[in-house]
């Protein structure tokens, strides 16, 4: 279902063309890390982990294992002595002096097998000197306690972190707008509350795969299942002190990342341990356990929430702490508390705001990007406590949302005037798609039944300049052939970028190719495939590039017909004239060139648009206050509602159907966009029923899918409703916004709030579990 | 490390592979026939990535050892497709937009195959319950779930 706007767009915009690799994924012929071969050369490499949540290192003796045949390299810190990290440089490649989480990579060992690598590490002696752990970030912030990392006002940072060196704080983001002590003492309901989502993992199907090649003379080869192979070149290069030119990523076809094969994690310990191997490629598999809790994880939130409104339900105030619990490096995750700070109102206006943001080290599994970017974990209690607040104002809760969500021209939390946005109109289109206000009756007399709803904001969290770019090369058969740096994660990202091609210069769908895998010596600069941000950014490039390309072809076509170029056109793969009705395939001419007139020689050539695309509006934000004039590019909105069945007997909770609705701008393809909303939906859906990582005493204790359950087909409700809401984004291509995301991020506070519907019980954090929801509905006395 | 000469048939051809005791299926599959649609996605037999059919019988295929697959019959995600016309369910499941990354597709295409093989009209609830080994991170299942049925109704 799309809600249209009236704007005449060119095809195949809007038209929902299948995936362009489908017939490759169904046949078994989809290229994965991998499945890449490289010959008896490749040796295997297995990586020692740390047994304890916080030690020191005190010896390591390899002597044993270098004597076992077919142990070719054995690499510890000591060797790689350099930090690595995005925002903030606070890692080694292997651990020096100090483990801070179990799973840090102590050691790697490469072998002629994996058996023979794993006997190795057994035949390796480290000592350690067990130190005092931190396993809560609300403690782990007090001045206090024990440092995870006393070295971190030494560390680099991106210049909007702001590291507390001699704390545990990473980052702390202020933000303060207005008289919040003053608004607080006006408003006549005010509700606070604390929430705690706890760590979960992203649980791709494919396990991270890299394999890596150092030859002689210097160059690096690193074929990894990534989402970001500029990213990795460019911190592996200057973690090892090598020119970003030096390495070579090679990023095949992606088994899923959700944001865990985003920055760089255990691709550079390949890379460490190739430098060893005398040109031998070397690959690292995880296994389905350590990418439980080696690989990032998604960082656990503890939050409080104050929020107060006047008698009409008019939020004046909101005052947010939010404890971020970033795990043992936050090299990545502090970016995520800064998203959160200044997102921290979620999609409302309200003039008067405290919020402090604060990453905290933990000794738990390093905390990085997770679909959402920590817009699910702090929408998860923000909108528990709005549902509340009306509740208790006596306003309904759909009602207090369409009052208070942010609208055009708006002034937001951080100063920056809201663009056109269609949240309203989510709010209106999921209520009515639940009906809500209905209620129906349960399946059972020992079942209730309750409606739920919840709605988001989130902007790319990025760089304010984070850039993309793009070439457009064009074949003597008519075929064009894309170059792009972004990577198809299975979100259909090459598909969007064809039909934007296709438009952009006016050829047939069916003649665009992408020039993939992404290989970071041969395609165009991408920042990285992460914050639902291609749709937006590469597409203008793409776009950028294809206008060039077109330009390029009509500058000539005029030149030749003696015509302006405002009366020539390229359609479906056909230069015409409007003037003239002249008409040439471009195939012709877009090698070749055309002649000159009595055999005077030729004009033209080859063809190859380019094109780029990076914002360069976006302002820097006040340390003290958060306060700017443009905090971001923009923001997607959505909705959603939900209705959910609670069995009084067990307290199971079953979601019989869900309704989503997202301002998309423009969906270059619906049938994608209803993809990512229905497949995000499921995720939400799975990470608040069923998904935590059980951490005791800094040990994850369910590392398998036996014991980390996610959701599967029985799980899926019947009836899901996904909504394309375009409101159109000014600098997107064709208005485009991203979604990817997005349909993760409210549905962990829809399910809750549906609950409470249900049985009267607050759910102060997830995963809702029979077991959690029975003993709720037995302290308050539901059940007895 | 003890080897074994087994003689099988993978996808309609015959077949003689040496094995060493401790070779599962899927390493043979993917390691000593070169035939990588078939996907790791755990070594545990949790994940359903790995499923092929043996002797018709969907089968997680990192579960079971190469030697006990001697004189058996295997069919892979390649063998679906007859002479590079796709079957009916890997149609159905492009037409649906049931594939994301593509990863557990291989393992979702062989159960649905062995369900359709025994049930060519399977309800909505028994196409749920014989994929309920076979996870997927992206598409929520609805789409994978509309394929199968689609599926039937195209055989």
């Amino acid at each position: 279902m799309t809600i249209e706007t009236q704007e005449r767009i060119p095809k195949p915009i809007g038209e929902s063309k299948p995936r362009l690799e489908n017939d490759q994924k169904v046949t078994g012929a989809a290229i994965f890390a991998d499945d890449i071969q490289f010959g008896n050369s490749l040796l295997y490499a297995r990586i020692m982990h740390s047994p304890h949540p916080h030690a020191l290192i005190k010896s390591i003796d390899t002597s044993k294992a270098e004597e076992l045949p077919g142990v070719k390299a054995i690499v510890t810190g000591d060797d790689f002595p350099g930090y690595i990290g995005l925002y903030l440089q606070d890692r080694h490649i292997f651990c020096r002096d100090r483990v801070r989480y179990v799973g840090d990579p102590v050691l790697g060992v490469a072998a002629t097998s994996e058996e023979i690598a794993v006997k190795a590490l057994e035949l390796i002696d480290v000592e350690y000197e067990v130190l005092e752990p931190v396993l809560n970030p609300e403690e782990g912030a007090q001045p206090d306690a024990p440092l995870i990392h006393p070295d971190l006002g030494n560390y680099k940072v991106a210049n909007f972190i702001f590291p507390q060196p001699g704390t545990n704080i990473s980052n702390h983001f202020k933000l303060r707008k207005g008289d919040v002590e003053g608004a607080f003492e006006k408003c006549t309901t005010i509700v606070e509350r604390k929430f705690r989502v706890p760590h979960i993992q992203h649980v791709p199907i494919e396990t991270h795969v890299a394999i890596a090649q150092w030859d002689d003379t210097g160059d690096i080869t690193l074929w990894a299942s990534s989402q970001s192979p500029f990213a990795q070149r460019n911190l592996i290069a200057q973690a090892l002190g090598v020119s970003q030119s030096s390495v070579r990523v090679i990023a095949p076809k992606i088994g899923g990342g959700f944001g865990c094969k985003a920055g760089v994690s255990m691709e550079a310990l390949v890379v460490a341990i190739s430098s060893k191997t005398k040109g031998r490629p070397v690959k690292l598999v995880l296994t389905r356990e350590e990418e439980f809790h080696t690989a990032f994880v998604r960082q656990e939130l503890i939050g409080y929430y104050k929020i107060g409104c006047d008698d009409v339900g008019k939020i004046l105030a909101m005052e947010n702490t939010y404890y971020w619990g970033g795990g043992a490096s936050t090299e990545y995750g502090v970016n995520v508390t800064r998203a959160a700070g200044y997102s921290c109102t979620g999609p409302y206006e309200v003039p008067n705001v405290k919020a402090d943001s604060l990453c905290v080290y933990t000794n738990h599994p390093v905390g990085g990007a997770y679909r959402g970017f920590g817009m699910p974990e702090m929408h998860t209690g923000l909108e528990q406590t709005i549902d509340e607040l009306a509740y208790k104002a006596g306003i309904d809760p759909v009602k207090i949302r369409s009052i208070n969500c942010v609208k055009e021209g708006c002034e937001t939390v951080t100063g920056f005037k809201m663009h056109p946005t269609g949240l309203d109109k989510c709010i209106e289109e999921t209520a009515k798609a639940i009906k809500w206000g209905q209620k129906s009756p349960a399946n059972a007399p020992n079942k209730r039944r309750g409606k739920g709803t919840a709605i988001m904001w989130k902007a790319p969290a990025m760089p304010p300049n984070a850039g993309s770019s793009a070439w457009v090369e064009l074949a003597e058969d008519g075929t064009v052939n894309i170059g792009l740096g972004g990577q198809d994660l299975g979100q259909g990202a090459f598909t969007v970028m064809a039909q934007m091609a296709a438009a952009a210069l006016g050829v047939p769908y069916e003649s665009i190719r992408i020039s993939s895998p992404v290989d970071t010596r041969y395609s165009p600069y991408e920042w990285q495939t992460v914050a639902s941000r291609l749709t937006w950014s590469m597409g203008n490039a793409v776009v950028a590039a294809a206008k060039d390309a077109r330009k390029q072809v009509l500058d000539l076509v005029s030149e030749a017909w003696d015509e302006d170029p405002e009366n020539l056109d390229i359609r479906d793969g056909i230069v015409v004239s409007y003037k003239s009705e002249q008409e040439q395939p471009i195939k012709d001419i877009v090698v070749y060139g055309l002649p000159k007139p009595d055999d005077q020689g030729w004009m033209g050539g080859p063809i190859i648009g380019r094109g780029k695309f990076m914002p360069s509006y976006v302002t820097g934000l006040d340390a003290q206050t958060g306060q700017g004039t443009r905090s971001v590019v923009h923001y997607t909105v959505g909705s959603q509602s939900v209705e959910v069945e609670v069995d009084l007997d067990t307290g199971r909770v079953e979601v019989l159907r869900g309704a989503s609705a997202f301002d998309v701008g423009r969906a270059i393809n619906p049938a994608l966009v209803e993809a990512q909303i229905e497949g995000g939906f499921v995720q939400g859906m799975s990470s608040a029923l069923f998904e935590e990582m059980k951490m005791v005493d800094g040990f994850m204790q369910n590392p398998s899918f036996v014991d980390y359950r996610i959701a599967t087909t029985t799980d899926t409700p019947a009836d899901l409703k996904s909504i394309i809401v375009e409101v159109p984004q000014d600098d997107g291509p064709w208005g485009a916004r991203g979604i990817g995301e997005h349909p993760m991020v409210p549905t962990i506070a829809a399910i809750a709030n549906a609950i409470y519907d249900a049985v009267g019980v607050r759910m102060e954090s997830p995963p809702f579990s029979s077991e959690k929801v029975y003993l709720a509905m037995l302290e308050a006395g539901v059940v007895e | 490390m003890a080897y074994h000469k087994i003689t099988l048939t993978v996808n309609g051809e015959a077949e003689q592979v040496e094995v060493s005791s401790n070779m599962t299926l899927l390493r043979m599959i993917r390691e000593k026939l070169g035939k990588t649609g078939t996907k790791n996605g755990c070594a545990a037999g949790e994940c359903g990535a790995c499923t092929v059919l043996v002797d018709g019988e969907p089968t997680n295929s990192c579960m079971m050892l190469a030697i006990e697959c001697d004189g058996k019959e295997i069919v892979t995600v390649e063998g679906l497709a007859d002479n590079g016309h796709l079957a009916p369910i890997q149609e159905a499941i492009i037409d649906s937009g049931g594939v994301q990354c593509g990863f557990c597709t291989p393992g979702i295409l062989i159960t649905s195959q062995a369900l359709l093989d025994r049930n060519p009209n399977p309800s909505e609830a028994e196409i749920k319950e014989a994929l309920v080994g076979n996870l997927c991170r992206c598409t929520g299942y609805v789409k994978i779930i509309d394929a199968v049925e689609a599926a039937a109704k195209m055989v």
